[in-house]
């Protein structure tokens, strides 16, 4: 049929209505990406994070589940058993196995107490690792609280707040750490020896106020941080209608500012944790640490640094450990930013 | 400017204060007081010894005192080192630690800048690449861990380096490695970044339209610009290598103020501890006061608040 350029060419068919195939082609198939979801795929992309989740996983499993049936305890000293190479029986081990027993070896030696080696790694990166979780909540939770009160009321109050958080930031940390745990010590001792108390002593002065100082000093870098994200949030148009349709200051920090920021909350919660676990080896090191019988990754390389000529791997062990911990807990948040950075969103 | 000057001054004294009254009342809240580690001290020799040193006086009246003797650089006597003031200490055993801590300081910064920019310049190739990893992973190891290691291996496997002391110059190859390992590689990254921050500016473009050299463009126009982070952490980087030094002194048995105040902790050396921990607080307060100053004259584009 002679096809005329000048005519419209219309047909009847065109205007019928669409069938329901043609208009399953029109429906936006893709399922709306929630936030989480979002962050989530971007962190499943990042090799380089989740090597190091991996990692942490699996120091996690060896330092909080392994030494539950481990055959050794990490106080337990044998006789006869003192400064063993790696892979090597004492004595009476050797005589157990010849009578056909089966005895684990010690992976990495005994000390020259003659405890394992193995599970003294595995309980101090556990203590590590403790120290870094329960610091990254204590200042999750008093950083966040503090700059968004700071931020959301303004004013003289925001002020005079961030005058303190300026003051304690220039406190060195160290420091006040070494002076809080000497004058610590004594009220602690006493309150160990009170029934009910005794995790005190177990867990050790030291500690206690390692924790105490993070309570204290840490949560600055949090605070600023947070205080920074709400000053641009509480302007924001949510804000003002959950103000008119009646809801509390508290209401309103809690359910809007706070969970609005939770992306940088937690970022800055991961990399906490790595700088307290640098901190807690380092007190360590110094033998400001954990109490004695429990080991700590600090105390064990400050120990084993005099025997190092004859027994290396005693100190290589935990130098490399604390080394890698602190590694994948780096990386980790640095793959958890990536992730919920909306700025590098495609 | 002067009003600013003022703002930080008054902030740096206020953090001195909160230390010094922190640091007293700590120290006093330690049950027993200085003199209850001492074994053999009758009840007598206790109450001369008190009297002698005013800490039979109320609390108070102790704070008042102690204050107004630190204004005149009074730190008191050492209690476990007999007839020797802790000023005397500090001013004689600080200079060898300020050494270790300057030259490591400068080394930190020559290593830490260049490398930084030679990464930032090839980015994407295989120098780039190699500075990053390093940088990474350096990061994360603690300085105990870099000076022990340090030690095992260049000192009692290989035996290159003496490991106790600080006579030679071959003494002070590992305790200045050691403490400036973490700020190089914190330099480094903190270079990089802000190089390619640079490097991606207009004003790059606009000096390479000029027909500016690429030697001139990158050392007057880039560096310039991209050094300014490194300034800020100046500080942080001071405050790094004093408690750094801690560690250090312990491990290569340096006679400096860091293994004086580890040891002290240990003897329970309660007028040494207060007085080194308010000398070294004073002294990074002072730094980082220092740093704020001159950050704001050489960055004239930052706003006085």
């Amino acid at each position: 049929m002679y096809k005329n350029p000048l005519s419209f060419q219309l047909k009847a068919e065109d205007f019928l209505p669409a069938t329901d195939e043609e208009k399953q082609s029109l429906i936006v198939m893709r399922d709306s990406v929630s936030f989480w979801r979002d962050s989530l795929r971007r962190l499943v992309k990042n090799k380089v994070a989740m090597v190091s989740l991996f990692v942490i996983v699996v120091i996690m499993f060896f330092s909080f589940v392994v030494p539950s049936f481990y055959p050794y305890s990490y106080e337990q000293q044998q006789k006869g058993a003192e400064n063993l190479r790696p892979m090597t029986y004492s004595q009476a081990e050797q005589e157990r196995i010849a009578n056909g027993e089966k005895v684990t070896p010690h992976f990495l030696g005994t000390d020259k107490l003659g405890r394992d080696y193995a599970v003294r790694i595995m309980v101090g990166s556990r203590i590590s690792m403790t120290v870094g979780l329960v610091a990254a909540v204590i200042i999750l939770v008093i950083g966040a609280l503090y700059g968004s009160i700071a931020a959301f009321f303004g004013g003289w109050v925001d002020i005079i707040m961030m005058r303190i958080v300026d003051i304690i930031y220039t406190i060195p940390d160290v420091l006040l750490i070494v002076l809080i745990s000497i004058a610590l010590k004594g009220p602690l001792a006493d309150l160990s020896s009170k029934a009910a108390m005794g995790w005190v002593g177990i867990v050790g002065p030291n500690l206690i106020s390692i924790f105490i100082v993070f309570a204290l000093l840490y949560w600055v870098g949090m605070a600023r941080i947070v205080r920074s994200q709400v000053l641009v949030l509480r302007e924001s148009e949510y804000v003002t209608a959950a103000r008119a349709l009646g809801a509390g200051n508290g209401r309103i920090i809690r359910k809007h500012l706070l969970t609005n920021c939770i992306g940088t909350l937690i970022v800055t919660t991961t990399l906490q944790i790595p700088s307290s676990i640098f901190t807690e080896s380092y007190l360590s090191f110094l033998g400001l640490g954990v109490a004695a019988p429990l080991p700590s990754l600090g105390s064990l390389a400050s120990t084993a640094i005099n025997g190092m000529n004859t027994y290396p791997y005693l100190l290589i062990a935990p130098a490399v450990l604390i080394s890698l911990i602190i590694l994948s807990f780096n990386l980790f948040g640095d793959g958890l930013r990536d992730a919920f950075d909306p700025k590098l969103k495609k | 400017m002067a009003k600013y000057i003022c703002k930080r001054l008054f902030m740096a004294v206020l953090t001195v204060f909160v230390v010094a009254t922190l640091t007293f009342f700590l120290m006093n809240a330690v049950p027993g007081g200085p003199y209850e580690a001492e074994k053999s001290i009758s009840p007598q020799a206790k109450a001369a010894l008190e009297a002698k040193f005013g800490l039979d006086k109320p609390l108070f009246t102790q704070y008042v005192t102690y204050l107004k003797n630190i204004l005149h650089g009074d730190f008191g006597p050492s209690l476990k080192q007999r007839g020797r003031n802790v000023i005397d200490i500090i001013l004689t055993k600080f200079p060898v630690s300020a050494k270790i801590g300057i030259i490591s300081v400068m080394v930190s910064l020559l290593v830490g800048v260049p490398v930084g920019c030679i990464a930032a310049v090839n980015r994407g190739k295989v120098s780039d690449s190699a500075i990053i990893v390093i940088a990474t992973v350096g990061i994360a190891v603690p300085s105990f861990v870099v000076c022990s290691l340090s030690m095992y291996f260049f000192g009692v496997k290989l035996r290159w380096l003496p490991t106790v002391g600080l006579t030679t110059w071959k003494h002070y190859i590992m305790p200045v490695f050691s403490l400036s390992f973490y700020p190089t590689t914190y330099i480094v990254r903190l270079m990089r970044s802000s190089m390619l921050d640079v490097l991606g500016q207009d004003y790059m473009r606009t000096a390479k339209a000029k027909g500016v050299s690429r030697a001139v463009s990158l050392f007057k126009h880039a560096l310039r610009n991209a050094v300014l982070p490194v300034v800020t952490y100046l500080g942080p980087m001071m405050a790094y290598t004093l408690t750094g030094s801690f560690i250090i002194e312990k491990v290569f048995t340096i006679p400096g103020l860091g293994g004086e105040f580890v040891s002290s902790i240990t003897n329970r050396d309660y007028m040494m501890i207060m007085g080194t921990t308010i000398f070294l607080a004073t002294l990074m307060v002072a730094i980082n006061f220092l740093v704020d100053i001159v950050y704001k004259f050489i960055d004239p584009r930052i706003n006085l608040k």
